[in-house]
């Protein structure tokens, strides 16, 4: 279970995160929507280490997590995408698979082998495999679609097999249609692989549709967290944020 | 779903052997090169033939090591020139002052470079692009400086003079200029060898993920700080090697081969060779010290000349002649299967 107490994070005068308090229990899957700025991203680099909290503690099954750095927590299973995607550009997918079972080996020191060494495969195939990047393992990354180079940063993270998985707008920068085969595969790969699962996503009726369990943030703070109904009908985050049309529609 | 794993097997089966018959291949092109390289002298009676190679060893391991931090780990050092010379320094002292066999003073002139390179290279790697490699010219400009002022130990502006001894050492005796040049030779290819092996290891892939996106690499897990320490000291390590065999070759150290001009000419020689691939620098070697000895021969221009080449090479081709060259050949390549 990860879970986070009173995690506080400025900028200046500006509070990003404010004494932000929540549970995700193993196995959940959950959006955290709010309006622009109202501090998501924050909130994922607190978490990831990408930023020091000022206070408070991230909790991985009891172990606090809070300020150390990005290599640490990934290695204690928090695995995190990017809102744009974060790749090698100059590596084939399936190197960058590779390289990456190697890191999470600790094998990425290693001098006196060839790489790739022969332990890292079948994790690495069993991911593109499950991301469907397979037919695209010899394709160097900067040339992949934006589709595909997102999905490639979600492997990046998976492959490591994390307990939990952020994922920073997945759909970012997408088509409609093009949306909901990603987040049909962000569903998919909750379903299957028994993580616990964070995304930020902008599209109301995505969220609507396929998270268990909405937070909302707005300037830093927890406005309200529920099921998708509890949502849609709570008066703060429709005056925050929904507005009344999206509610009425909702309704 | 026995199918499914059947095609899986087939598809890693090739991938897995190879990495091994790769490393197979190169350690036989290697054997080769150094079985061409060594039957020369038997070919021809030139001299000036084979100082010429002795010369390309030298550079050639400097101007390699340095694709290690430029072009692997996207890490450009202004000032990688200051381990030649501190390779140059360190032997030729060692052998003067102490008077040990060579391969000991080869050791601990490796132990000495390391030592410094990982002070030197632990303040360093901390910074990114432009402060990174200002810092690294900076202590180059160190480096040279104490050698200048330091006279009474490095001999100053004048150089190590007096000719560093070469005792003969397993039946190798460097003072002949047969022995010194296959001993020049062995050290270019098993320095290579070495190096590629770097290169096409896990740890060569590691540097390859620093280079495109070091955030993202540690965000796998991997400490980036320690990784280019890491490359920081072994590169520091090869270019002393190459800074030990020209002090051998001119039986001496020069505060020259600590000056700047030294980082500029590797730099000069991976924009010449390419540093997309991993003999780039070595062909660049050969380019520069061609074009070095036959333009001097010609005109006191010659700064002129070179420069007029680089632009060639930077505004031109936007990239070296072997990344040209490979590029050439993977769009042939990519036009075959396409028909």
């Amino acid at each position: 279970m990860l879970e986070i107490r009173n995690l506080a994070k400025s900028f200046g005068g500006v509070k990003a995160t404010n004494d932000v308090s929540l549970e995700f229990p193993d196995g959940s899957l959950t959006a955290v929507i709010g309006p622009n700025g109202a501090g998501k991203s924050t909130f994922f680099n607190l978490i990831t280490g990408a930023l020091k909290p000022d206070s408070g503690q991230v909790l991985l099954d009891g172990v606090d997590l809070a300020g150390r750095s990005p290599p640490e927590i990934v290695r204690h299973g928090i695995g995190r995408a990017f809102q744009v995607a974060s790749i090698f550009k100059s590596l084939t997918v399936q190197e960058t698979m590779l390289a990456a079972v190697s890191a999470d080996q600790r094998s990425s020191a290693v001098l006196h082998k060839r790489f790739p060494l022969p332990e890292t495969r079948d994790r690495a195939e069993h991911v593109m495999e499950l991301l469907g990047l397979a037919s695209k393992r010899h394709r160097t990354a900067a040339t992949l679609s934006h589709g595909d180079q997102k999905l490639l940063d979600i492997a990046l993270a998976l492959v490591l097999e994390p307990k939990v998985l952020l994922l920073d707008e997945p759909t970012a920068g997408m088509g409609p249609e093009e949306r909901w085969r990603m987040i049909d595969k962000v569903r998919e790969l909750w379903e299957t692989q028994k993580i616990t699962v964070v995304f930020i996503e902008h599209d109301m009726d995505i969220v609507f549709k396929i998270a268990p369990k909405i937070v909302v943030l707005c300037y830093g703070r927890i406005l309200a967290t529920g099921t998708p109904d509890e949502i849609r009908n709570n008066t703060a985050v429709i005056d925050a944020y929904l507005g009344t049309e999206h509610a009425g529609a909702a309704a | 779903m026995t199918e499914l794993e059947a095609g899986r097997a087939e598809r890693l089966a090739p991938v897995r052997s190879g990495a091994a018959l790769q490393r197979y291949r190169d350690v036989l092109i290697a054997l080769i090169a150094f079985a061409v390289l060594a039957s020369l002298p038997l070919f021809t009676g030139s001299k000036a033939l084979l100082d010429f190679v002795i010369r390309c060893s030298a550079y050639g391991l400097f101007a390699t090591s340095l694709n290690l931090l430029v072009g692997y780990t996207g890490l450009t050092s202004f000032g990688h020139g200051m381990f030649f010379g501190l390779g140059a320094y360190s032997f030729g002292l060692i052998m003067q002052k102490l008077g040990v066999p060579i391969p000991v003073a080869f050791v601990a002139t490796l132990a000495i470079t390391a030592a410094v390179a990982a002070v030197i290279g632990a303040i360093c790697v901390r910074l990114k692009e432009i402060y990174f490699a200002f810092v690294t010219l900076a202590f180059q400009m160190l480096i040279h400086s104490t050698i200048l002022s330091w006279a009474s130990f490095t001999g100053g502006d004048q150089g190590l003079r007096g000719g560093i001894p070469r005792p003969a050492f397993l039946g190798i005796n460097l003072a002949n200029h047969v022995h010194l040049y296959i001993a020049s030779c062995a050290l270019l290819v098993l320095g290579l060898l070495a190096m590629r092996q770097i290169a096409q290891s896990p740890f060569g892939y590691t540097l390859r993920m620093i280079r495109d996106n070091a955030a993202r690499a540690s965000f796998l897990g991997i400490d980036v700080w320690r990784a280019k320490l890491t490359v920081f000291v072994l590169a520091a390590l090869f270019a002393s090697m190459g800074g030990m065999v020209m002090a051998l070759f001119v039986s001496g150290a020069y505060p020259e081969f600590a000056y700047w001009t030294i980082s500029g000419e590797g730099i000069f020689i991976n924009m010449l060779g390419g540093v997309s691939t991993f003999l780039g620098p070595m062909v660049g070697t050969v380019l520069l010290l061609l074009l070095n000895d036959t333009v001097t021969r010609f005109t006191e221009y010659h700064g002129i000349v070179l420069g007029v080449v680089i632009l060639f090479f930077a505004l031109g081709l936007r990239k070296g002649l072997l990344d040209f060259v490979a590029e050439w050949f993977a769009q042939r390549r990519d036009a075959g299967e396409g028909r």
